[in-house]
């Protein structure tokens, strides 16, 4: 060591401890349970991805029946084994199965994984200013609870009788009495239930304790914010599906008849039950982790949004405490909106009346976030790379799946718009080209961060703009013939129904929609991957960016940052009148 | 590089990470119990008839494991305190002694589960003795967990207060309020389930 250079013997000072524990880690440490932050943050986004398109592919496999009423489906009706699709034509049974699993692997294994365990886990810490999560051990724990619970599910395919197939709300008493599948399902979700929980009390505790001197809550990123309200719905509203979930075992297993009224006659004859239980329980338990968990899909995606937009329009964000107001605010009312998923389970007109009134009070807060993103926009000198334009296209999106909801909102127009496509297009609306959209959004800007390249310009402009189109042509057709009253979980696409005739012909056109956007997919992962290695290089901070992430290295060494940060003023100053630069960073005491 | 405030408090927060963690971990309990709770109330709202706790449950054994219980987690604080005080050998023996008490409650409960088994009032029975097995099973298994964790810091981790005195002590606060939680929901389930 006596004959290095000065100039070595600092670099190598630079790197100190990370470099020396990566070598002591073994592979299995250092990449599959590692506890660093950002490993943990890209396993969950991998594995939520890949979740994402098998969820994906089960509705693709769906919409060939839907457009083809019992037509062999090509190709892929050969793998899909006798009992399932006999000659390749899916059977009903199959089909529901394919339903029930596509709604809870995309919520549960796909999309809060990604926004939440992905990018919450990567991305919050490091804007902070945090070496790593308060509790790395448990994010590892975290991590490998919802990779078993994903295990389970994908593994309750290849059980007799095939996978849940009682809707991804598992309403009882049909689940009850459905097979082995179900149980498997139940098994999964606490699995997944367990996960969420160990991963949202890591990120309030990160939030709160970890914060870099100087980084008061007025200067948090509205992302961090979004997360921190994220992981207390979390925290609070899935406990009571765990109930829900052990109940319905007991049902399923034990035999007791929590979920179970009397009297319940199957093609089999009455049920041998002790029966009294309430069908409704089951409704009231679910829906009231499901609507916390509405905003749980939503939220994240809005605080992605929101550090792209800053950052693209070169302003700071227009309305940053009301933002972070409205985000609390939403919060809070998320737990006392849950019945309006339930105004025709005959609840009572009492009840109905209190749930229409809430979940018209919490679209308030919602528009407001809407709007300030819109007024952020006006006057900005706009920049439309790849993240932008993800971002950019949130807002109308996410714009008419909020808007659509409203009829859905109030007990009246829901009589009738209950359970048909309508209730789909709308929450497809805010969920597929709103959330997955901000999702795509958040990898392609925090990419470099992750990789120290970017993803490519051109194929990301192919990925977005066949995205947009393709998923328009899903899903703004279900607007209509939901409007018509299609129901929402026909087999055959509502043929054998006279008032559904006339609009049959949309089924395919939404069908080849769902394949278009499956075939545009391919550009992303490919771009994805051969970003990898070949991307082009790209300093710490590609975007001219402020908050505290861009002031690491790409990619961060362990422990994140070369020296202490410290926030010397709030997230969003771009442009300041008389900064030499257009951007002010967060972490720097002087403006450059 | 090592992370901030695991043992010494954040000053603008005044609390350090593990003592928010168990808190946080305890309202999501709260959270999970309150479901049950809700799910007892409307089950029993709902149901046509609903038999007295007594007529199926034994009520001075019930009082005899709520006065353990109580006496576990008087014992628990005990030990808190010795360490606080810094006597490490009357924390073995209070520790010790709140693990024997947490044994005796579940094989009280072994015995009352076993009575029922016998008598054929299993959960499948009714409504009432469903909800009676799944939440005392639920709290059984909490208290094993406790069980489990508070063996770990009698045996082998407690060797951690030879090192790192003072994040030993944390633990030991936040497994305490952890088991002070579950002593406290079985206040709440002796009277809901025996008594009304």
């Amino acid at each position: 060591m006596e004959n290095v250079t000065t100039a070595e013997h600092v670099s190598q000072a630079a790197h100190d401890g990370h470099a020396h524990d990566e070598h002591e880690l073994s592979f299995l440490r250092a990449y599959v349970f590692s506890v660093d932050h950002k490993v943990i943050g890209i396993q969950y986004a991998i594995t939520a991805m890949f979740f994402l398109l098998f969820g994906f592919s089960l509705m693709m496999v769906m919409r060939w029946q839907l457009a083809y009423p019992g037509a062999p489906i090509p190709f892929i009706g050969n793998f899909l084994g006798q009992a399932n699709a006999p000659g390749g034509i899916m059977l009903p049974e199959f089909y529901n199965q394919l339903g029930a699993m596509h709604g809870t692997i995309m919520v549960f294994m796909g999309v809060v994984p990604l926004a939440v365990g992905g990018f919450g886990n990567y991305v919050l810490p490091l804007q902070i200013g945090a070496p790593d999560m308060a509790f790395p051990r448990l994010n590892m724990a975290s991590y490998w609870a919802f990779f078993l619970g994903g295990v389970v599910m994908f593994a309750s395919f290849f059980v007799p009788g095939g996978a849940a197939n009682s809707g991804w709300t598992s309403y009882a008493p049909l689940s009850v009495i459905a097979l082995e599948g179900q149980t498997w399902w139940l098994v999964g979700m606490i699995f997944l239930i367990t996960s969420s929980l160990l991963g949202s009390i890591n990120f309030i505790v990160t939030t709160f304790q970890l914060r870099a001197p100087g980084l008061s809550f007025t200067r948090l990123p509205f992302f961090v914010w979004a997360q921190l309200v994220t992981s207390f719905l979390l925290l609070l509203a899935f406990p009571p599906l765990e109930v829900a979930g052990i109940l319905q075992l007991m049902d399923r297993v034990a035999e007791t008849s929590f979920f179970m009224p009397s009297g319940l006659v199957t093609t089999e004859g009455p049920l041998d039950i002790s029966g009294g239980g309430s069908p409704l329980l089951w409704q009231h338990l679910f829906w009231f982790l499901a609507h916390p968990e509405v905003y749980v899909l939503i939220l994240p995606a809005m605080g992605i949004v929101a550090e792209i937009l800053a950052n693209n329009t070169r302003k700071p964000l227009w309305g940053y405490r009301v933002l972070v107001a409205s985000v609390i605010f939403l919060g809070f009312m998320s737990f006392i909106v849950w019945a309006h998923h339930m105004f025709l389970t005959g609840m009572g007109t009492t009840m109905s009346a209190f749930f229409q009134t809430t979940t018209m009070i919490i679209s308030v807060p919602s528009v407001v976030i809407l709007s300030a993103f819109f007024i952020t926009l006006y006057g900005g000198s706009i920049r439309y790379n790849v993240p932008m334009l993800f971002a950019l296209a949130f807002l109308p999106m996410f714009g008419i799946g909020g808007l659509t909801g409203l009829p859905l909102g109030l007990s009246a127009p829901d009589l009738h718009l209950h359970d048909t496509y309508y209730v789909i297009g709308h929450f497809h609306y805010v969920v597929a080209p709103g959330t997955i959209f901000a999702l795509f959004a958040g990898l392609y800007y925090w990419y470099p961060k992750a990789t120290g390249r970017v993803m490519n310009e051109a194929l990301g402009k192919i990925h977005f703009w066949g995205s947009l189109i393709s998923i328009n042509v899903v899903f703004m057709p279900m607007f209509i013939t939901g409007l018509v009253g299609v129901n929402r979980r026909l087999y055959d696409g509502g043929m054998q129904y006279a008032h559904a005739q006339e609009v049959m012909e949309w089924n395919a056109v939404m069908s080849y929609g769902a394949w278009a956007l499956g075939f545009f997919q391919i550009f992303f992962i490919i771009n994805f991957f051969w970003s990898i290695r070949n991307g082009k290089k790209v300093d710490d901070n590609p975007w001219r960016a402020t908050t505290l992430e861009w002031q690491a290295p790409s990619p961060p060494p362990h422990g994140n940052f070369t020296a202490p940060p410290e926030a010397h003023r709030g997230p969003y100053e771009y442009s300041v009148p008389g900064a030499p630069n257009d951007y002010s960073m967060q972490g720097q005491a002087t403006r450059a | 590089m090592d992370i901030p405030y695991t043992v010494a408090e954040r000053p603008d927060t005044g609390l350090n990470n593990v003592k928010l963690g168990i808190w946080l971990f305890l309202a999501s309990e709260v959270m999970l119990f309150g479901g049950l709770f809700s799910t007892y109330v409307i089950l029993r709202v709902g149901g046509v008839d609903w038999p007295l706790g007594a007529e199926y449950l034994n009520i001075p054994i019930g009082a005899f494991n709520t006065a353990v219980l109580i006496g576990s987690s008087v014992t628990m604080v005990m030990c808190f305190a010795s360490l606080k005080l810094g006597d490490f050998a009357k924390y073995k023996t209070y520790m010790g002694v709140t693990i024997l008490l947490a044994l005796t409650f579940l094989v009280v409960k072994f015995f009352e589960y076993y009575e029922k088994v016998t008598h054929d009032h299993l959960p499948s029975h009714s409504t009432f003795l469903a909800i009676y097995w799944t939440m005392t099973g639920l709290h059984g298994l909490h208290i094993v967990g406790g069980v489990i964790v508070n063996g770990y810091f009698w045996g082998p981790g407690s060797k951690l207060w030879h090192e790192k005195r003072e994040m030993f002590e944390n633990r030991i606060e936040a497994a305490g309020l952890y088991w002070h939680f579950v002593d406290l929901v079985w206040i709440f389930l002796f009277p809901v389930l025996y008594l009304l």
